[in-house]
């Protein structure tokens, strides 16, 4: 089961490559998009800034387009969930992928409910809320903590399958069909983590 | 919600975790990779390695710790002592390090502070500030706390913040090895001064001692060592503490 571990420069892989490897995943990173095409599913990682995306040119959407059509699984993990969707203001003329509605932004400094100011980034483990089942999340209680490291986060969309709250409410995990995302670091968030890559895993054929 | 921090600090030399009053007469308290298994399973939130003799005795962090330390670990894992270049904080970063801790290195060159965000990004980078009461104001103090760095804590504390650090660790020299409490009104003036997360470090002796420093001293993180490695409190039984005060933990 071959997964393409996407690095388009954003960060370091070593723990994500990790946390694949205890789950059981065989990984390897793609030397560039003709490189996809052998993979069983696709990750696109990513912390920091989303305008590090910019790599992800038009070949690389073909490419995990063409999989997406061979019904290979995609799951993308931080930036990587942000970028699943249309944009983020954080680089404007840098366009998402766009399988999910909406335009990231930044996390509020002042809590719209409280008035009381707040830190950003968001930094720490936080609660997930799931308003509904999804493969992601089998077997992982409501309420469960894991771990979060962003300033921007993704709007509620339609795959909205996990959402946390920091000021506002944000989604903290899409699911649309083959298209996955997660805003937190499964490979950072200890058995809950783990659980939610091995559930995706379960996914890949 | 999210939770308040609770991290446990390995102070490593020669591949053993050590742990001394005041940075001075270390006294062994066993395998680093053994002691982060167990706090993983009481429920901490983060693990820190430092090698608190890798300034003064130039050392590099050392990758087969780290490793041996990362390897079952799912958590953030930062390591310091010793970060002095950006090789020193790949090296790390590279053997399994989430995130590397700059103290002496940042104060003599505040670039490598950008240098490492604009590489890894911010979340990567911890400037880690040794804070020395001077009257009403503390100072920074530099090589493992032997030297004044000459600068105030809080002013250091916004320019690392603006020059890309993800959070800042704070150590009180004149609580740390001595379980009276952390300092509170420390942590207050920095975690007030800037946006990034502040991590208290330095006094922890009883569960109270935590509450106080995320009540009034608004941390949003707490580090301990000592308190943890001798068992002679659990980090689950603190959590539970904490979690009865009304702090909002991971359990």
């Amino acid at each position: 089961m071959s997964i393409a571990l996407v690095d388009y420069g954003a960060g370091n892989l070593t723990s994500v490559r990790k946390a694949l490897a205890a789950v059981g995943a065989e990984v390897y990173t793609p030397d560039g998009p003709a490189d996809l095409a052998r993979a069983r599913g696709v990750i696109v990682p990513g912390v920091g800034h989303f305008g590090s995306t910019r790599t992800l040119d038009q070949a690389w959407r073909h490419a995990i387009l063409e999989r997406l059509d061979h019904d290979r699984p995609l799951l993308g993990i931080c930036v990587g969930l942000q970028w699943l969707f249309a944009g983020s203001t954080e680089a404007p003329d840098v366009p998402g992928f766009g399988v999910c509605q909406g335009v990231c932004d930044r996390l509020p400094d002042i809590q719209p409910a409280t008035g009381a100011r707040q830190k950003v980034p968001h930094v720490g483990w936080n609660t997930l809320a799931l308003p509904r089942w999804s493969r992601l999340f089998a077997g992982i209680a409501d309420g469960s903590h894991v771990y979060f490291t962003h300033s921007y986060a993704a709007p509620l969309a339609r795959g909205t399958v996990a959402t946390s709250s920091y000021g506002i409410e944000f989604t903290a995990a899409v699911e649309e069909g083959l298209v996955s995302g997660v805003q937190f670091h499964p490979e950072k968030s200890g058995q809950v983590g783990l659980q939610v890559l091995r559930n995706w895993l379960t996914g890949v054929a | 919600m999210l939770a308040k921090r609770i991290i446990a600090c390995l102070d490593v030399r020669d591949g053993q975790v050590v742990k001394g009053v005041k940075f001075e007469g270390l006294r062994s308290a066993g395998d680093p990779a053994e002691l982060a298994r167990r706090y993983d399973v009481e429920g901490i939130d983060e693990v820190v390695i430092l090698d608190v003799t890798a300034t003064l005795e130039a050392r590099q962090a050392r990758a087969h710790t780290i490793q041996a330390v990362a390897r079952e670990l799912f958590l953030p894992l930062c390591v310091g002592g010793g970060i002095r270049t950006e090789d020193d904080a790949a090296a790390a970063i590279d053997a399994g390090a989430d995130k590397v801790s700059l103290n002496s290195a940042a104060l003599a060159d505040p670039s490598l502070i950008t240098r490492l965000a604009e590489r890894y990004g911010s979340q990567a980078v911890v400037v880690a500030i040794d804070a020395k009461r001077d009257g009403e104001r503390w100072t920074a103090y530099t090589r493992s706390g032997s030297a004044s760095a000459a600068r105030d804590v809080v002013e250091w504390a916004r320019e690392a913040a603006a020059r890309g650090a993800g959070e800042i660790l704070l150590t009180s020299m004149d609580r740390d090895g001595t379980r009276s409490g952390f300092d509170c009104p420390l942590t207050a003036a920095v975690s007030d001064a800037v946006a990034i997360p502040v991590i208290a470090s330095g006094g922890a002796g009883e569960f109270a001692h935590f509450a106080e420093v995320f009540q009034a001293g608004r941390a949003d993180a707490a580090l301990a060592a000592s308190i943890f490695h001798f068992n002679t409190h659990g980090v689950a039984d603190l959590k539970q503490f904490l979690h009865a005060e009304g702090i909002p933990v991971r359990l």
